[in-house]
C-alpha cells in the first residue's frame, strides 16, 4: 500500500520539535531541508526511540537542524561539533550519537577534530552538508570552494586546492564512507540509514545547493537549477570505477565510497579495557 | 578510630584523588607541563573504577568532550596549564553559558605564550575572571598543600554541581608537583553535592526554568527531558532568542546565581588580623611563605597577620574591608606582576599602604622575602 500523505506528516511531527516555532532560519528551497527530511525517515526506520538520539551540531546554516528536531540536541560552537559528541558518545555509549555539520564548520575550523574522529573509529555518524561556502556569514570561500570559483573572498577566483571529505575521511581511518547530493532523495536516504546502522565512525557528504550565496556568486542559478546540476554531474561509484581520474574531474561521485566492517570501535575497545582493570 | 590510610602523592595527584572522591568518572584532556599527571593519573586509575579517560587530539576538544561528558549526567574533569587554559576559554564561556557543570584544573606556569613550562607562576589569576569572551561571572578556587589539593578539588566539583558553572582550579608548577604525605579520606568525611536533577514530567519541563537560587534542575541526555543545549543567548526551554527582555533575564540568571552566593563560595584563612600593623595577602603556593613570615614576624614581636585566598573568583571585597581594618599596611604577595593586587585597591581604605612582593622569574616567594618586606613597612 502506498505512503499517504498524512502518514508522511506524522513521521515528520514525531521527530519536528512541535514547540520550536517554524518557518527555519534556511533560505527558501535550501538544501538543508531536504537532509533533515531523509535523516528524520531513516531514524524512523531504524525504530530509533526520541530518547536515545543526540544530535549535535556546530556553526553554521547546517548545525541549526538540532534545534528544530526533538532529540537531545547539542547546539555548540564553530567547528568543534565532533569534539563534544566524542563526549557524549564515550560517556554514553548507548545513545544513537549524530553529528550534523558544513564544510566550514567540519573540514576548516574543525579540521583536527573530523580526523581525530575517523582515526578513533568511534561510533560517530556525521552527516556533512557541503555546499561549497559559508552560507550563514554570506558566502565566503572554504575548505570545499572549487578552484576558480567565486565568493566574497574570493572575488578574483579561487586559488585554493580544496579537499575532498570522503578522500579524507577514508584515510583518516572512517569505516564508512558515502557521498549522495539533495537531488539524489531516495539514494539519500539509504545511505544515511546505512551509515547509522553502522557501528564506527561514519560520514555522509551531501551534496547541497546554496543558491542564495554560491550559486548566485557563480552564476549556477536558483534552488532547481543546482538540484539539475547535481543530476547532470552525479556519477555512481560503480560507473566511476572504470573512469580516469581527468573524466571524473568536478563531477559528484555518488553511492557508498568505502566500508571497513572489521575495524573495532573506540567505545568497544575502551569498554574491554575497563572489563580487564575493573576493580584491580 | 582506626588510622586513616596515608599516602605521598603530588598535588597533581591529590586533585586525582580529589576528583574521584568527588565522584569524577570522565576525564579528558591533553598532555602539557606542568599537569600532565593529573591526565596520566586519570588514564591509570579511571578504567578500574568503571570510568573513562580520553587523551583528545587538543585542548579545545578535550573541554568539548567534558562538556559532552557532562550533559549525559558524568562528573567531569581536565587538567591544563596557561597555553592550553588559552585555548580552552571559548568553551569556558559555552559551558557558563549553556549551565554546564565542569571543572578544570590549571596548573599554573610562568607565561605569556610557551613562557617557562617548568617553572611556577600565578599569572593567570585575571584570566581565570576573565578569560571568556563577554560578560560573565566565575569561580576559581586556589589550594597551598598537597591536601587541599585533594579537598579543594572536591569542593571544586561540589560548586560546579551545585551552581551548574564551570570551576578553575588554580595550581602551581610547584604545588603540582610538590609531595607531603596526606591523609586519604574515607566516605562520608566530606560532602559530595550531586547536581538537582528535575521531579516535574517532561511535557511540564523547562531547562534553564529561573528557581529560587536561580539554579535549574538538570536531567541528563536519556532521561526523556530531550532539551536544547545551545552557545547563543536563550530563553527557559533553550531556544535562541533576541529578545532583548529573555537576554537580561538569562545573563543576569548566570551572573547572579554566583554573585548572590558569593557567601556560600568563598572561603579564606584569616590570622591575626585584629592586632596586627601588617597583613599580608596571598592565595596558592605564595601563601606558605606568608603563613611561615607572619609566624617568625610574630615570634620576633612584630604585629602581622595574614589573610589567605581559597576562593579568589567571586571575590568578597568586604571580607578584605573587614580584615583589614587595623593594619596600616597591606603585603599583598603574588607570582605575577600583580594582578589580585589591584582588586585590593579597589576596597582597600585610602589611609592604608598598599604594599606588594612580586615574582614573575619562575621562582617562588620565599618567607625571607616576605619578611624583607616587612622590615620596610614596619
Amino acid at each position: 500500500m502506498a505512503t499517504t500523505e498524512k502518514q508522511k506528516s506524522d513521521v515528520m511531527l514525531k521527530y519536528l520539535r512541535p514547540q520550536k516555532s517554524f518557518p527555519s532560519v534556511w533560505c527558501p528551497g535550501c538544501g538543508n531541508g531536504i537532509v533533515m527530511g531523509a535523516f528524520i525517515r531513516a531514524v524512523d526506520k531504524l525504530g530509533y526511540t526520541n530518547d536515545e538520539v543526540a544530535m549535535v551540531s556546530g556553526i553554521g546554516c547546517t548545525s541549526r537542524m538540532p534545534v528544530y528536531l526533538d532529540f537531545n540536541s547539542l547546539h555548540t560552537a564553530h567547528g568543534r561539533a565532533l569534539a563534544f559528541a566524542t563526549g557524549v558518545k564515550f560517556a554514553e555509549p548507548k545513545m544513537k550519537v549524530v553529528v550534523i555539520t558544513g564544510d566550514g564548520d567540519a573540514l576548516a575550523i574543525g579540521g583536527n577534530h573530523f580526523i581525530h574522529a575517523c582515526r578513533r573509529n568511534i561510533d560517530i555518524t556525521c552527516i556533512l552538508i557541503n555546499n561549497h561556502t559559508y552560507g550563514m556569514t554570506g558566502g565566503q570561500g572554504s575548505p570545499t570552494t572549487p578552484a576558480d570559483a567565486l565568493s566574497t573572498t574570493t572575488p578574483y577566483g579561487n586559488v585554493e586546492k580544496h579537499f575532498d571529505p570522503c578522500d579524507l575521511a577514508k584515510s583518516a581511518g572512517a569505516t564508512y564512507v558515502a557521498r549522495g547530493t539533495v537531488y539524489h532523495y531516495p539514494q539519500l536516504e539509504k545511505i544515511i540509514t546505512a551509515a547509522l546502522e553502522h557501528k564506527g565512525f561514519s560520514l555522509v557528504e551531501v551534496i547541497a545547493n546554496c543558491h542564495t550565496y554560491y550559486g548566485r556568486l557563480n552564476r549556477k542559478g536558483d534552488a532547481p537549477a543546482m538540484l539539475e546540476q547535481f543530476k547532470e554531474n552525479s556519477i555512481t561509484t560503480g560507473k566511476a570505477k572504470n573512469m580516469e581520474a581527468s573524466e571524473l574531474e568536478g563531477k559528484f561521485v555518488i553511492g557508498k565510497i568505502h566500508e571497513d566492517a572489521v575495524k573495532s570501535e573506540f567505545c568497544d575497545e575502551y569498554q574491554k579495557l575497563v572489563e580487564v582493570q575493573k576493580g584491580k | 578510630m582506626a588510622n586513616k590510610q596515608k599516602k605521598l602523592l603530588q598535588g597533581n595527584g591529590a586533585c586525582v584523588e580529589g576528583a574521584i572522591y568527588a565522584g569524577m568518572t570522565v576525564y579528558a584532556g591533553y598532555p602539557i607541563t606542568p599537569s600532565t599527571e593529573i591526565a596520566e593519573g586519570c588514564a591509570r586509575e579511571l578504567p578500574k573504577l568503571g570510568g573513562r579517560f580520553i587523551q583528545m587530539e587538543d585542548e579545545i576538544a578535550s573541554i568539548a568532550a567534558i562538556i559532552g561528558a557532562s550533559v549525559t549526567g558524568r562528573k567531569v574533569l581536565t587538567g591544563t596549564s596557561g597555553p592550553g587554559y588559552s585555548l580552552m576559554s571559548e568553551l569556558f564561556g559555552y559551558a557558563y553559558m549553556t549551565e554546564t557543570p565542569i571543572v578544570v584544573v590549571n596548573v599554573q606556569r610562568g607565561g605569556p605564550s610557551t613562557g617557562l613550562p617548568t617553572k611556577v607562576g600565578q599569572a593567570d589569576t585575571m584570566q581565570a575572571r576573565w578569560g571568556t569572551h563577554g560578560d560573565y561571572n566565575a569561580i576559581a578556587i586556589a589550594p597551598s598543600t598537597v591536601g587541599e589539593c585533594l579537598t579543594e578539588t572536591i569542593r571544586a566539583f561540589n560548586l560546579a554541581e551545585r551552581f551548574r558553572t564551570p570551576v578553575t582550579v588554580l595550581l602551581d608548577e610547584v604545588m603540582g608537583h610538590m609531595r607531603e604525605i596526606i591523609e586519604l579520606p574515607e566516605k562520608g568525611d566530606h560532602e559530595v553535592f550531586d547536581r538537582v536533577k528535575p521531579t516535574v514530567p517532561p511535557e511540564e519541563f523547562e531547562a534553564f526554568a529561573m528557581t529560587d537560587n536561580l539554579v535549574s534542575p538538570m536531567p541528563s541526555y536519556g532521561e526523556g527531558y530531550r532539551y536544547n543545549v545551545t552557545g547563543l543567548t536563550h530563553d527557559v526551554k533553550g531556544f535562541s532568542t533576541n529578545r532583548t527582555d529573555e537576554t537580561i533575564q538569562k545573563l543576569d540568571k548566570l551572573f547572579n546565581k554566583i554573585e548572590h552566593f558569593t557567601d556560600e563560595i568563598f572561603k579564606s584563612r584569616v590570622e591575626l588580623v585584629e592586632d596586627a600593623d601588617v597583613v599580608f595577602i596571598s592565595y596558592g603556593t605564595v601563601s606558605r611563605a606568608a603563613l611561615q613570615a607572619m609566624q617568625i614576624a610574630r615570634k620576633a614581636g612584630a604585629k602581622v597577620g595574614s589573610i589567605q585566598l581559597y576562593t579568589i573568583w567571586p571575590f568578597d571585597y568586604e571580607m578584605i574591608k573587614r580584615a583589614t581594618k587595623n593594619c596600616h599596611t597591606v603585603v599583598v604577595a603574588e607570582m605575577n606582576m600583580g594582578q589580585i593586587c589591584h582588586e585590593i585597591q579597589k576596597v582597600l581604605d585610602p589611609s592604608k599602604k598598599l604594599e606588594t612582593v612580586q615574582r614573575y622569574d619562575g621562582e617562588i616567594i620565599t618567607p625571607m622575602e616576605l619578611l624583607e618586606k616587612l622590615e620596610e613597612v614596619l
